[in-house]
């Protein structure tokens, strides 16, 4: 067992230090990159809290729809095949819940401000990640 | 300043009849495009003009038209009543700045955000999408036979370019097999008259003024092909600019481009055939940005890179939401 603080509550410290003084005490372009890269951290710090369990039920919901064992790679990428080759679809049971959960994650952990995020969570409550 | 600096002051004078130049400052540090501003000087008087080049002076990527056709684009734009930045001159090898063009300057706002929200443009919202409409009719009257050297795509082989992209990625994503499959079972014909399309006709490259549309901007991705493609890609989610309930560009009804469209001459909308355009759309943006990871581990490995790769999955639930719901 690694020791803590844990890795998302110091890159959010490093995030919080680009921000509120790098960002905040230059100008142009510096101060501009600062903030994205402070984004970009605090993506990474949401990734860190939230893919462990997301990914464990990701993996679990992709061998009962395909049948078959794997990792996340292999399995989304058959995944992808019997949707491309139009085996499944949405009409077979699962598969919308499975595209909408995955994608609300991801959107969780990339851009949780994003307006289309936001939307989809008020049109589906039963699925907050 | 620049090694430009020099070249555009000799060039001011010889060929915009101008006593040189002042103000040359960079606006944006574009990856595709350098675009900087300067005034022409004649008789102490200082017009505003830009100059938009290739980057590095003749570096064009393989979707782009190249700055000369990009500027014959602007000045038939321009005939066929389009408003545009006026082109002043295109760059000739013995200027010694590469490739590119100088326009003048519009005055107006770019910023999707404040285009779709800002408090200062809330009148022209009022009127934009039907305008957007009537500018797209007129783009579409340009004829494509002045312009042989544009690609000619049909539908189907515009979806198929795009999901090549996707698959080069190697990186699997679901929504976009499922919408790729949506797209193909349904991908409309060639159209009957094929026609220049601006390809990238968006909240985002059109300078707006309280009187609406001032110049139509970033012709680089123009083509010929189903005029239907250009009223989708302006409904696409991404150009909506957190205002969920207006589809054209976060600022506009459907029906009111469609109305604008027909109205100014363009030909008859079918709502189908436009909302095929419009995933495609979401899915087109989505494969671009799929396609920066690339870009961030090899060229250009910087964070902003980096996150825009991240924004792919902003696609992934926009399509969700089409097609899922």
């Amino acid at each position: 067992m690694q020791d803590h603080p844990h890795p998302s509550e110091i890159i959010a410290a490093v995030a919080r230090f680009l921000k509120g003084t790098v960002a905040a005490e230059t100008k142009g372009a510096t101060s501009f990159n600062a903030r994205v890269a402070a984004n970009a951290l605090e993506m990474m710090a949401r990734e860190l809290d939230l893919a462990p369990l997301a990914e464990a039920r990701e993996l679990k919901s992709l061998e009962a729809l395909l049948g078959v064992t794997g990792d996340l790679p292999s399995l989304n990428a058959e995944l992808s095949r019997r949707l491309a080759d139009g085996t499944l679809d949405l009409s077979t049971p699962g598969l919308a819940d499975h595209l909408w959960d995955v994608t609300l994650t991801k959107l969780a952990v990339d851009q949780p401000k994003y307006w289309g995020y936001q939307a989809a969570l008020a049109e589906r409550p039963e699925q907050h990640p | 300043m620049s090694e430009l600096a020099g070249p555009l002051d000799d060039l001011a004078r010889r060929r915009l009849g101008g006593d040189g130049i002042s103000g040359f400052a960079r606006l944006t540090a574009g990856a595709t495009q350098e675009i900087w501003r300067f005034n022409l000087v004649k008789d102490g008087a200082e017009t505003p003009l830009i100059l938009r080049r290739a980057p590095g002076g003749d570096r064009v990527s393989e979707s782009a038209t190249g700055l000369e056709t990009e500027a014959a684009l602007i000045e038939a734009a321009a005939e066929a009543g389009v408003p545009v930045p006026p082109v002043r001159c295109v760059l000739r090898p013995e200027d010694g700045m590469g490739r590119g063009f100088i326009m003048g300057f519009v005055e107006g706002e770019t910023l999707g955000g404040r285009i779709a929200r800002g408090e200062a443009l809330a009148g022209a919202r009022t009127f934009l999408a039907r305008q957007c409409g009537e500018v797209l009719a007129r783009i579409h009257t340009i004829d494509p036979a002045k312009f042989p050297n544009l690609k000619r795509v049909t539908p189907l082989e515009f979806v198929t370019l795009y999901l090549d992209a996707y698959r080069a990625t190697e990186w699997p994503r679901p929504v976009f097999d499922l919408a790729f499959r949506w797209l193909l079972d349904r991908c409309p014909p060639p159209p009957e008259t094929p026609r220049l399309v601006h390809g990238d006709f968006r909240n985002g490259n059109l300078m707006i003024g309280p009187d609406g549309v001032r110049a139509v901007l970033d012709w680089e991705l123009a083509h010929v092909a189903d005029p239907m493609e250009d009223l989708g890609w302006i409904c696409a989610s991404s150009w909506r600019f957190g205002v969920a309930d207006k589809p054209v560009g976060g600022f506009g009804e459907r029906e009111e481009l469609w109305a604008g469209y027909e109205a100014a001459g363009g030909v008859k909308v079918d709502p189908d055939r436009a909302l095929f355009w419009e995933v495609f759309g979401s899915l087109r943006w989505g494969v671009m940005c799929a396609g920066m990871t690339q870009s961030f581990r090899t060229t250009d490995p910087n964070v902003e890179r980096a996150v825009i790769a991240r924004r792919t999955s902003e696609t992934e639930i926009d399509l969700l939401r089409l097609l899922a719901a």
